[in-house]
């Protein structure tokens, strides 16, 4: 079970990359669940400064872009 | 039906409606306020759009895809040096926060993890108005001078601001939460001359693309029946008659001033290198260009071409609308920037509370700055509007400097990072600093 969690306070940035982080589990097959972390100080928590980030089981991937599904495929295996 | 989720709906189906029904279509003013909305929106559209704002995207989309934040960051770390990380702070916001809407979790971000609540509030106080969006967008419609006060302003008291939350709250040292700063590396590490050169011709093709020439005369009139804020214009008189003077402004406006409000008209001495430099400036720009293309394709490889349009296209969708919408608000309520047309509020009211120098219509300015929000970047329009209006100078620049840095929503974001007292603090701080400076610039420049 991969955790995604998508940090962000709500921009349309981060809508986004929820859904390449969604098709990018989905192509891969791999069960997931999303998490959307959108309160500052637990952004904070995260060492993340720059939204929308992208998180894999607790672990910060990506800062500051949106991503496209290749590359969080990457990140899923 | 369930009430309880759909009331909300209700009650904005309800508003609307009776907005509607209430429309004031065919009252003078009302209609005479659309119009000066659209007109406004026209202006922008020719004078502003293509000149100055698609340059201004690309610059933004290249700083916030090619300047590595990293190495900015490492100078407002928990393990900085603290004078350093002032004065690095209260410039960063160029290159950190590209536009002002990123400034709020980089604030978080340094006060928790990093340098501190000093230097997390002088970040916070400069950043929305020295990131280059803000700054191309006042200096190009509200003036150089306005600009760069807004620049310089900003920058200063930013540090006096940051010192002072540090002096006051020094006895508590936050706990700093134990993460590690997360940053973007940028693409490929390019040498710097590289990157200087890179932005420097972007700059210059912005600044010589957008060239005005000097003017012939200047005219200086007070703004409105009974105003206090003297108006100037510069440019080459086209008729002068009793009933008034017609004069066409250095970015191509024909400004007509009924001949009472009309206080003086001087000579303007032309500056001949500036002369020059109008006269080339289109052969100066695709020089530039030219330069510019050749550096693109033989130092970035596709992939970086690619991420840099994508972040400008990013920009450009993000912010258009908003300032759209900040064009139509500002013409709507405020009309064109000059005397003559008024929208919806009478130039009289804002005569009243900002107009002139004074110490309340600085004050007025601050408090109004601070607690309303403006989207990215639509300070610039409401400005304009409200200086055409007859708003004095100094308010103007302290509406400027508070505006952006506070809204009422971010004002809630704050209280939930530092808490309610460190943000009182720092509100009054903003109001008061802005006052100063708005009076300075008043009584220097006004």
């Amino acid at each position: 079970m991969k955790k995604i969690q998508i940090l962000g306070t709500g921009c349309p940035k981060c809508k986004k990359l929820t859904e390449n982080a969604e098709s990018a589990a989905k192509e891969l097959g791999v069960a997931y669940e999303v998490e959307k972390v959108t309160d500052i100080n637990e952004i904070m928590k995260f060492g993340v400064m720059m939204t929308p980030a992208l998180a894999v089981d607790g672990q910060v991937k990506s800062v500051g872009k949106v991503i496209s599904p290749d590359e969080i495929k990457k990140m899923l295996l | 039906m369930d009430f309880k989720s759909e009331w909300k709906k209700l009650f904005v189906i309800a508003a609307v409606f009776l907005a509607c029904f209430y429309l004031p279509v065919g009252s003078s003013r009302f209609d005479n306020a659309v119009g000066e909305s659209l007109h406004l929106v026209k202006w922008y559209a020719r004078e502003h759009a293509l000149l100055c704002l698609v340059p201004a995207f690309f610059i933004a989309g290249a700083i916030s895809v090619f300047v590595s934040r990293a190495s900015v960051m490492k100078y407002l770390g928990a393990g900085a040096n603290k004078i350093l990380a002032y004065g690095v702070a209260s410039v960063s916001g160029t290159v950190l926060a590209v536009c002002s809407c990123t400034v709020l979790p980089l604030f978080a971000g340094i006060y928790k993890m990093g340098a501190g609540l000093g230097p997390a509030t002088a970040f916070l106080y400069s950043g929305p108005a020295i990131n280059v969006l803000a700054i191309i967008l006042t200096a190009r419609i509200l003036g150089l001078e306005l600009g760069i006060a807004r620049a310089v302003g900003a920058v200063l008291f930013s540090v006096i601001i940051g010192l002072a939350m540090h002096i006051i709250y020094r006895k508590e040292e936050s706990q700093k939460a134990q993460s590690q700063m997360a940053m973007p590396e940028p693409l490929v590490q390019r040498p710097l001359w590289k990157n200087a050169l890179y932005f420097a011709s972007m700059v210059g093709i912005l600044v010589f693309a957008n060239w005005a020439r000097s003017g012939d005369v200047r005219a200086v009139f007070l703004c409105c029946p009974g105003g206090l804020t003297a108006y100037q214009i510069e440019g080459t008189l086209v008729s002068r008659t009793d009933a008034g003077l017609k004069i066409l402004d250095t970015s191509g406006k024909t400004h007509e001033i009924p001949a009472g409000l009309v206080e003086q008209v001087q000579d303007v001495k032309k500056n001949s290198l500036y002369e020059v430099i109008y006269q080339f400036r289109l052969f100066l720009v695709i020089l530039l260009l030219t330069a510019f293309a050749v550096m693109v394709f033989r130092w970035f490889d596709r992939h970086e071409i690619a991420e840099w349009f994508a972040a400008t296209w990013g920009f450009a969708k993000q912010i258009l609308p908003l300032l759209l919408a900040g064009v139509l608000a500002s013409g709507f309520l405020l009309g064109r920037p000059d005397p003559a047309h008024e929208g919806v509020i009478p130039v009289k009211w804002i005569n009243a509370a900002v107009g002139g120098n004074s110490i309340w219509a600085n004050l007025f300015a601050a408090v109004a700055g601070a607690f309303m929000y403006f989207a990215t970047l639509t300070e610039v329009p409401i400005l304009q509007g409200l200086l055409g209006a007859g708003m004095g100078k100094g308010p103007a620049l302290a509406l400027l400097l508070a505006g952006p840095a506070l809204s009422l929503p971010s004002m809630l974001v704050l209280r939930s990072v530092m808490g309610t007292q460190k943000t009182v603090v720092f509100v009054c701080l903003v109001i008061v600093m802005a006052t100063i400076s708005g009076m300075i610039f008043g009584a220097v420049w006004g």
